[in-house]
């Protein structure tokens, strides 16, 4: 899973730098790695991909700001389908 | 595609023909868009084409959706932009993000024409750099308060409600604005090159008190989702409206240069004339074939579908103003003359160039695609 959230902030990082490395808890936001269609389509990814839909409660821009917590934030929901 | 839905866009190529493209010039001149006619719009399903039907909606896919544009679009820009506005840019902004209780407030009495909605983005000093916007809420009890200005915002002088963009200086939230509140002005603008009739306005938010509950999606997800959102279904919109102005323009000149005689012979049979109908035709038919890709992108909401869309609004804005040139360029002097409907293609193209992301800031975002896209990809 983990490897499929950095392919995706890989694949749209503003920044061409071939030495850039997205470390699990870098800020995504504040680092400038992304501009401001990347939330939305963000969002669009993890609902598709992992086929789960995120609530309002989980929308805080803060759970998708580093690798770890989208993962976490996934983790949380698709234990939820699965109980 | 389903007899229903092909039922659907042969009545509303009916509707386009007899209702709308006969008075495309006559709407302009007066700078109006009838009332009456978007009550018949709603009523035939056209300003909830995308709502399911819960919400008095056609429920169309992406493709179906664009088909309808185009048909719209080809008849009259003005008409199209309503769609764009109160169907893509607000419509679906409470569709992805508004709650149940938002939806069955707004949706049904959009879908049926009942209330007219406007996107409230764009200030006097703020348009492509959208997230410095100027216009600001404060939280009171149960309401915020609105201040600020709006400008260019098409059909808010005849909106019931407005999707305003406002921030707090550390959050940036959207809220369904009714027009009737104590506080809010709307002023027309004319002298526009085009979209006369589509009531573009200034507004100002003078101490506007609006429900709390009227925030539309997450507390500071007003850039991030709704302005998002919003601006890429703009976007997918103004892709079909800039298609069918591109297929008007041609229809155009093929008509009248396969009636117009020079040198005793018609137009068309001149090689340059069927230089300009070549070039035509081959954008248009590679862009519709494009746009049916982008469509089945959105259908299955692939990643690379926000990217696409914004390649799709580029190039058909682009081939709308090249085949409109040369449409004008075709019917000679007549191409400058209001009576000949190129006239209007050829202004309203402009417009494509420019909203939902100006041509030059979408080049910044489809190279960067490019660059990251097509990198190392055989070594």
């Amino acid at each position: 899973m983990k490897e499929k959230i950095v392919k995706f902030i890989s694949d749209n990082l503003i920044n061409l730098d071939d030495e850039i490395e997205i470390k699990d808890d870098d800020n995504i936001f504040e680092k400038g790695f992304v501009n401001s269609l990347f939330s939305m389509k963000l969002l669009n990814y993890i609902e598709t991909e992992f086929n789960m839909e995120v609530d309002d409660d989980d929308m805080e821009i803060s759970n998708f700001s580093s690798v770890n917590r989208i993962e976490a934030l996934i983790k949380k929901k698709t234990e939820v389908l699965s109980d | 595609m389903s007899e229903v839905i092909q039922d659907f866009l042969e009545s509303a190529k009916e509707f386009a023909n007899t209702k709308i493209r006969p008075f495309a010039a006559e709407f302009e001149e007066k700078q109006q868009f009838p009332a009456q006619l978007i009550k018949e719009m709603g009523k035939a399903k056209f300003l909830g084409a995308t709502f399911p039907e819960k919400y008095n909606g056609m429920n169309l896919d992406p493709y179906n959706y664009g088909l309808l544009t185009e048909i719209i679009g080809k008849a009259d820009c003005t008409a199209r932009s309503l769609l764009t506005v109160h169907t893509s840019l607000v419509g679906s902004a409470i569709l992805r993000w508004g709650n149940e209780a938002q939806k069955n407030k707004w949706l049904p009495d959009m879908a049926e024409g009942n209330i007219i909605t406007a996107f409230a983005l764009t200030e006097p000093n703020v348009g492509t750099d959208a997230s410095s916007i100027q216009t600001s809420y404060e939280e009171k009890e149960n309401a915020v308060i609105i201040n600020g200005s709006k400008k260019w915002i098409t059909f808010s002088g005849v909106a019931d409600y407005l999707l305003v963009i406002a921030t707090n200086g550390k959050k940036v939230n959207a809220y369904m604005v009714d027009t009737k509140t104590p506080g809010v002005t709307i002023k027309p603008i004319k002298g526009l090159m085009a979209a006369k009739a589509s009531y573009i306005s200034e507004i100002e938010f003078t101490n506007v008190e609006v429900p709390k509950e009227n925030r539309i999606g997450v507390d500071g997800g007003g850039f991030a989702y709704i302005v998002s959102t919003a601006l890429d279904h703009g976007r997918y919109s103004i892709a079909w409206g800039g298609l069918a102005i591109a297929q008007e323009a041609l229809e155009a000149m093929v008509n009248y240069s396969r009636e117009r005689k020079q040198f005793g012979k018609k137009i068309y049979t001149f090689q340059l004339i069927q230089e300009m109908i070549a070039n035509a035709v081959a954008n248009i038919h590679s862009t519709r074939a494009f746009l049916e890709k982008v469509a089945s992108l959105r259908q299955q909401n692939h990643q690379d579908s926000v990217n696409e869309t914004i390649i799709a609004k580029y190039l058909t804005s682009k081939i709308a103003m090249q085949i409109s040139t040369d449409a004008v360029q075709v019917h000679g002097g007549n191409g400058f003359y209001n009576k000949y409907p190129v006239e209007r293609l050829f202004r309203e193209a402009k417009v494509l160039e420019v909203i939902e992301g100006t041509s030059q800031v979408l080049q910044n975002i489809i190279s960067l695609y490019g660059l990251k896209k097509y990198y190392k990809i055989n070594c």
